[in-house]
């Protein structure tokens, strides 16, 4: 059955269905619904909501949540996201899995509360030190979303990794019909071998990101990078929307990629034939497919809702095979359909 | 067919719920919706306006330029989005609160008495539920029945009689407006 949702609440209802069943975070907005749906919700299903004193603090209970292999998330919006990332980089080196959802808002600094797209370049190279990855999963609707969240724990479970939920304030705060998924039954997932349970009975176990040895941290750092190479080559995930006989590519993901679907078939309706290339996964970033469908269109358009920065992908993967253009907004400012199509139009004289 | 609506008034006049009721009675009678709130700085006495999509094909942006329809429930939200509205489009005003024209001529105006009709039910917060009532006879963009079906989810758990309460100003809504 279908249900009226806003998105931060089917984004927490899914998580639960997923079996998560331990919640720390603090409200910020534009994500406090899901926080505040995650207080009422976990005593229901007999799981922990706990609201911590800072994202510092956070992270950090994550962390050590994390350690239990069980599964764990948080949620944030952007300026509790940056507050996270050295607890984020520790948790990458320690190879723990968890989820985080960044519903980002206009930045930098407090900036304000409504959608922005411009904590691209703070996930998927890393907000925080050390040579480390996370997945970025970019979902476009409220049934995406949704649907994503089980893909998400799995994601972070098969590889050890942490994965990022990146939408923005839009995709958050607005409603649309969600059919929610399957609930998982907890008591069927396996306790990882790595997991900290106490060592009764066993061999003590450890987690950690530290080896003073700068050989044995390099044999750790190989490994990550082992991983994350596993990753890349096997985990890539994208949307083509009417690329067929387009003669002009427009790149972009979340929020944007549906204002675009829009846009293109007003387009069409003019005669310019405009498809959508959506990347999925942010990291790994769809780079061969891009290169590889920009070879036949004259033009790549990247639309952001910021000032370019997944363009820089975007101009990787086409490494000059085509014109890679830009329109953007940023700072809580959503292009709207009318302003896309104009940009694209500047491009098609 | 997709169409799209912007609803806007002062805070506290129900816009919010008022788009939540259409998007969700459009939902249960097999359509596509998108509901998207004006999240900023709100408060009550200040401006809200939600936008809501309804079609039966996918919608993509829930961001719109142009909107099919226009429910105005003060004057600075009648200023604001007029100038936005489509040729031909509809305007929905609160006639209680406005007592001004729209400057367009190239619109269809419907005039809503709204929180006289409210009031005369017994209870004036149900003046976005009067305008509903109108804004679903004028567009037939959605059904009494689906309306009813909204708000019993929309007050589960509450006492009946608040849902009978804000159907019956549905109705008179609908009612007002020939």
């Amino acid at each position: 059955m279908k249900m009226l949702m806003k998105g931060t609440e089917a984004i927490a209802e899914a998580a639960i269905r997923a079996g998560c069943r331990l919640y720390f975070g603090y409200p910020i907005t534009p994500q406090s619904e899901l926080t505040e749906y995650m207080a009422k919700r976990m005593p229901e299903v007999k799981g922990v909501f706990l609201q911590s004193e800072s994202e510092v603090a956070t992270v950090n209970m994550l962390y050590g949540a994390a350690c239990t292999g069980k599964r764990v998330m948080t949620s944030t919006s952007s300026p509790g996201f940056s507050l996270m990332q050295e607890g984020i980089s520790y948790m990458a080196g320690a190879e723990l899995p968890a989820v985080f959802i960044n519903v980002m808002r206009g930045g930098p600094g407090l900036g304000d509360i409504q959608p922005s797209q411009s904590d691209y370049f703070q996930s998927t190279k890393g907000g925080g030190h050390g040579d480390y990855r996370m997945i970025v999963l970019a979902p476009h609707t409220l049934q995406e979303a949704a649907n994503i969240m089980g893909e998400a724990f799995d994601l972070a479970f098969k590889y050890r990794m942490l994965v990022t939920i990146l939408v923005d304030g839009m995709i958050g705060q607005m409603m649309e019909p969600v059919e929610l998924p399957e609930w998982k039954n907890i008591e069927e997932l396996k306790e990882p071998d790595w997991a900290l349970t106490g060592a009764k009975g066993r061999k003590p176990r450890k987690v950690t990101s530290f080896d003073l040895d700068p050989y044995e941290l390099e044999k750790m750092n190989l490994r990550y990078q082992a991983t994350y190479k596993r990753v890349a080559e096997n985990e890539v995930r994208y949307e083509e929307f009417k690329i067929e006989d387009a003669d002009i590519i427009v790149v972009a993901y979340g929020t944007m990629a549906r204002i675009v679907k829009t846009v293109a078939d007003s387009a069409r309706k003019e005669g310019i034939r405009v498809g959508l290339f959506r990347p999925i996964t942010l990291w790994p970033f769809p780079y061969e497919r891009l290169s590889k469908i920009s070879q036949n269109v004259k033009h790549i358009l990247t639309v952001e809702m910021s000032y370019g920065q997944m363009i820089e992908d975007v101009k990787l993967a086409v490494n000059g095979k085509t014109n890679v253009d830009f329109y953007g907004r940023s700072a809580g400012v959503v292009p709207t359909p009318m302003e896309v199509l104009e940009a694209i139009k500047k491009i098609a004289r | 067919m997709i169409k799209s609506i912007i609803i806007a008034g002062f805070g506290g006049q129900g816009v919010m719920l008022m788009g939540k009721i259409i998007a969700e009675s459009a939902m249960l009678d097999g359509l596509n919706v998108t509901w998207l709130p004006s999240y900023g700085p709100e408060m009550r006495g200040g401006t809200a306006n939600c936008t809501v999509i309804v079609g039966d094909e996918p919608i993509g942006s829930p961001v719109v330029d142009v909107p099919d329809v226009v429910i105005a429930m003060n004057i600075p939200s009648m200023i604001k989005f007029e100038e936005m509205l489509k040729k031909d489009g509809i305007m929905i005003l609160n006639s209680s609160v406005i007592d001004r024209e729209p400057s367009r001529k190239d619109i269809k105006v419907y005039k809503i008495d709204a929180n006289k009709i409210a009031d005369a039910i017994g209870n004036s917060k149900v003046l976005n539920m009067v305008t509903l009532g109108a804004f679903a006879r004028v567009t037939g963009l959605v059904k009494l029945e689906m309306i009813g079906k909204a708000l019993e989810e929309t007050f589960a758990g509450k006492n009946k009689k608040l849902i009978d309460l804000n159907l019956e100003a549905v109705r008179q809504g609908m009612n007002s407006v020939s």
